[in-house]
């Protein structure tokens, strides 16, 4: 009886053990956001001001509304393929930072496109201008693996330098070769024909690089969970000696995972230009290759939960504005709290691996 | 949409002709209702704290806070994206703004254009002055203040203090309104001591504080010795020629505080003035125009206190232009003019007064600026 009983609990364990698994990489995450919410409560209560409003404000904002989730969801729009700028190479395990650079890049390329086009349809043109904008950020990113693998070249320090040359290259076309004489005091390329622009998903009221986003997300997660491109890809970011070992193609890995990132990058500049300014000018430089770091950091470079990661983090900025105009708070105020959170996430990855009851081959120990 | 086929169109046709009756009568106070409550947004591209081009539009938002019957909402460091659509939507929707001051010039094109016509019983007034009648929805308005006056004012300040006889200028991006700021300045120097040159360094960039301070030390290594600028925060400029012992003339917004004893005067926006107009026109129910231009005369923009080290003659002259630019019909650039490369500008006989549409599209630097277009 006793032997029996003991049985039916190892098997009860054995099922659950996978589960055991998939469940510490949501719960920890999780509580890590809920710790970071709430340390940023008492930050608040410190300062005077009451964290039920501000978080009521912030849901309000954020997704309170269908204007609210348009608001969001047009946010969190360039950060979905700016964030696989990140992800995609450190599966690698290379830390590439400068996906802005791609992203500036990718929007003058699009544009400079849009200029040669002459009388072609936009269903021919919108294709071109994708292309343009993917071909652009992936020659600049795919350049920092190159430098990275064959020179050596630290791959972090570089894309974050590359990205402030990529901006200067941006400001020198944008109000030099590529100008378009009439834009006065505020330089710009000629406008793109009103045919070539990206409009918007009906309903959500944000336009298409949102949902190009997702299917890039998708697609990136299928690519590193399920071919053997992505598998060798993990292998070499795990140990690139192994992977060396094994024969696995590594130089072309490293230019191929940082030049798709580019790519991804690039496409968010070029919708920048097709759905949101129609030209290119200084405004494409608006830090969204910034944020899209704290999106895959958080995100732990899995591309499906950028996708939730990018979310919340553009319902964040979504709620700024009327936490500034309804509680008298800064507008660094969001900032400070990306910042909790981000802390707190890194914090919590140092609890993988060590907490008994995610990890079932500890369970029969005492 | 169905929901709108409930509305009882009957009694709103009823209501309608009552009301059209009462006012018809004069009966109906709808001006004063109006009054009653009007919520005013400001958004503002950069803090609103900058000593600069934020500032002096925030001064004139704290100004309309003090107006009656008004409710102001404010937001600071809003990209010129998607970012200040939502920004003004979030305000029109949450908080009922019905008059709205976009201040940056990029949220005009394409962000206002295509926010307005969403919203067109609510009015859109942008800094910059792009408004054309052909183009543009109506209930957009374009207004902005001609500040090269000021800057032409700052001129004549550093043109007495300045014992090398050289000034210097920190310009963000050479655009026509920069440029007219830069020669205006040389050319209000000039107008003390027509020897005296102008070494101007373009950071590139709208806030960049690293270089806006390497490109003042640049200036004060080479000998200018009265420093301005045309950049969103003059804060660093200011305090950088300050601390190399250089006089300095404002921008944007009062910087005396910064650096007192080596203030000369600044060239200030006046939107205190500006914004209390228009509200008050709004609140009276008046249209306001759509195209807006003012300078010194119309309260558009104001000079800073004259700083104890600007010398008595300096004194006088500055007083004596600024009292023919308030005269009216005043011109800094008159002929013949040439620019830094020799072609000719202004043929002799020609003058531009503040208002002439030609200098909006300056893309030259006159002669006796050091420096270049591109």
């Amino acid at each position: 009886m006793a032997l029996s009983g003991r049985r039916t609990r190892a098997d009860m364990l054995q099922r659950l053990a996978p589960w055991a698994r998939s469940a510490e990489a949501v719960v920890l995450p999780v509580l890590a956001l809920l710790t970071g919410l709430l340390v940023f409560a008492l930050f608040l209560l410190a300062v005077g001001k009451s964290p039920v409003q501000f978080y009521q404000l912030v849901y309000l904002g954020a997704f309170g509304s269908g204007f609210s989730w348009q608001n969001t969801l047009s946010r969190a729009s360039p950060l979905l393929l700016a964030a696989l700028c990140v992800a995609l190479p450190a599966r690698l395990g290379l830390v590439v930072i400068g996906g802005e650079g791609a992203i500036v890049l990718g929007g003058v390329a699009a544009a400079g496109v849009a200029m040669l086009l002459g009388d072609v349809s936009a269903a021919i043109a919108l294709p071109l201008l994708a292309i343009a904008g993917a071909v652009a950020g992936g020659l600049w990113i795919g350049a920092v693996g190159a430098m990275r693998h064959y020179r050596g070249v630290n791959e972090t320090i570089a894309s974050l330098l590359m990205a402030y040359v990529a901006i200067a290259l941006m400001n020198h076309l944008v109000e030099g070769p590529l100008r378009d004489p009439a834009s006065l005091n505020k330089p710009s390329t000629l406008a793109l024909d009103a045919d070539f622009r990206v409009g918007l998903i009906p309903e959500i009221g944000v336009h298409w690089g949102l949902l190009v986003g997702v299917i890039a997300c998708v697609l990136s997660w299928v690519l590193i969970e399920r071919t053997t491109w992505g598998f060798a890809a993990r292998i070499a970011g795990g140990n690139l000696r192994a992977a060396q070992v094994q024969g696995l193609a590594v130089g072309r890995l490293v230019v191929a995972f940082t030049a798709l990132g580019g790519a991804f990058a690039g496409l968010a500049g070029m919708f920048e230009v097709a759905a949101v300014h129609g030209s290119a000018n200084a405004s494409l430089a608006a830090g969204y290759g910034y944020t899209a770091i704290l999106v895959a950091f958080l995100a732990r470079h899995n591309p499906l939960v950028i996708i939730p990661v990018a979310i919340m983090l553009a319902g964040f900025e979504a709620s700024s504005g009327l936490i500034q105009r309804r509680m008298g708070l800064p507008d660094a105020t969001v900032l400070v709290l990306q910042g909790f959170v981000f802390i707190a996430i890194l914090v919590s990855e140092t609890l993988y691996g060590r907490l008994r009851m995610f990890n079932p081959e500890r369970w029969s120990r005492p | 949409m169905s929901h709108s086929n409930s509305f009882p169109r009957r009694r709103f046709l009823q209501s309608t002709a009552g009301l059209a009756g009462l006012g018809a009568l004069g009966m109906l106070p709808i001006a004063s209702a109006h009054a009653a409550a009007i919520t005013v947004g400001f958004v503002y591209v950069g803090p609103k704290d900058d000593f600069g081009y934020n500032q002096a539009h925030a001064e004139g938002a704290a100004a309309v806070r003090k107006m009656e019957g008004v409710t102001v909402i404010e937001e600071e460091n809003v990209a010129e994206t998607v970012d200040v659509q939502n920004t003004l939507e979030s305000m029109i929707r949450f908080d009922g703004a019905t008059l709205l001051f976009p201040t940056s010039f990029g949220y005009f094109d394409p962000h206002i254009l295509a926010l307005a016509p969403k919203y067109p019983d609510l009015r859109f007034q942008h800094c910059g002055g792009l408004w054309s009648a052909d183009k543009h929805p109506r209930n957009v308005g374009s207004y902005f203040g001609y500040i090269g006056m000021g800057q032409y004012l700052n001129g004549v300040a550093a043109g007495h203090a300045t014992k090398s006889r050289k000034i210097g200028f920190v310009a963000a991006k050479p655009i026509p309104q920069v440029l007219l700021n830069v020669n205006s300045f040389l050319l209000g120097a000039r107008s003390v001591d027509p020897t005296i040159t102008c070494q101007v360094i373009f950071t590139g960039e709208w806030s960049m504080a690293v270089r806006e301070a390497e490109a003042t030390n640049a200036l004060a290594d080479q000998g200018c010795d009265v420093i301005t600028c045309h950049v969103d925060g003059p804060k660093v400029v200011i305090e950088t020629a300050a601390a190399r012992n250089c006089f300095v003339c404002g921008y944007h917004a009062d910087q005396s505080a910064l650096a007192p004893a080596r203030y000369l005067t600044g060239a200030e926006w006046n939107w205190a003035s500006v914004y209390t107009a228009m509200v008050k026109s709004m609140q009276a129910g008046e249209a306001i125009p759509n195209f807006v231009r003012g300078g010194l005369a119309e309260s558009f923009i104001k000079m800073s206190p004259l700083g104890p080290a600007v010398p008595e003659a300096g004194r006088a002259q500055f007083e004596a232009t600024r009292a023919r630019i308030l005269a009216g019909g005043f011109s800094a650039f008159t002929g013949p003019m040439k620019d830094n490369r020799g072609n000719e500008i202004v043929s002799a006989g020609q003058a531009f007064k503040e208002s002439d549409v030609e200098l909006e599209s300056m893309n030259y630097l006159v002669e006796g600026v050091i420096g270049s277009t591109a």
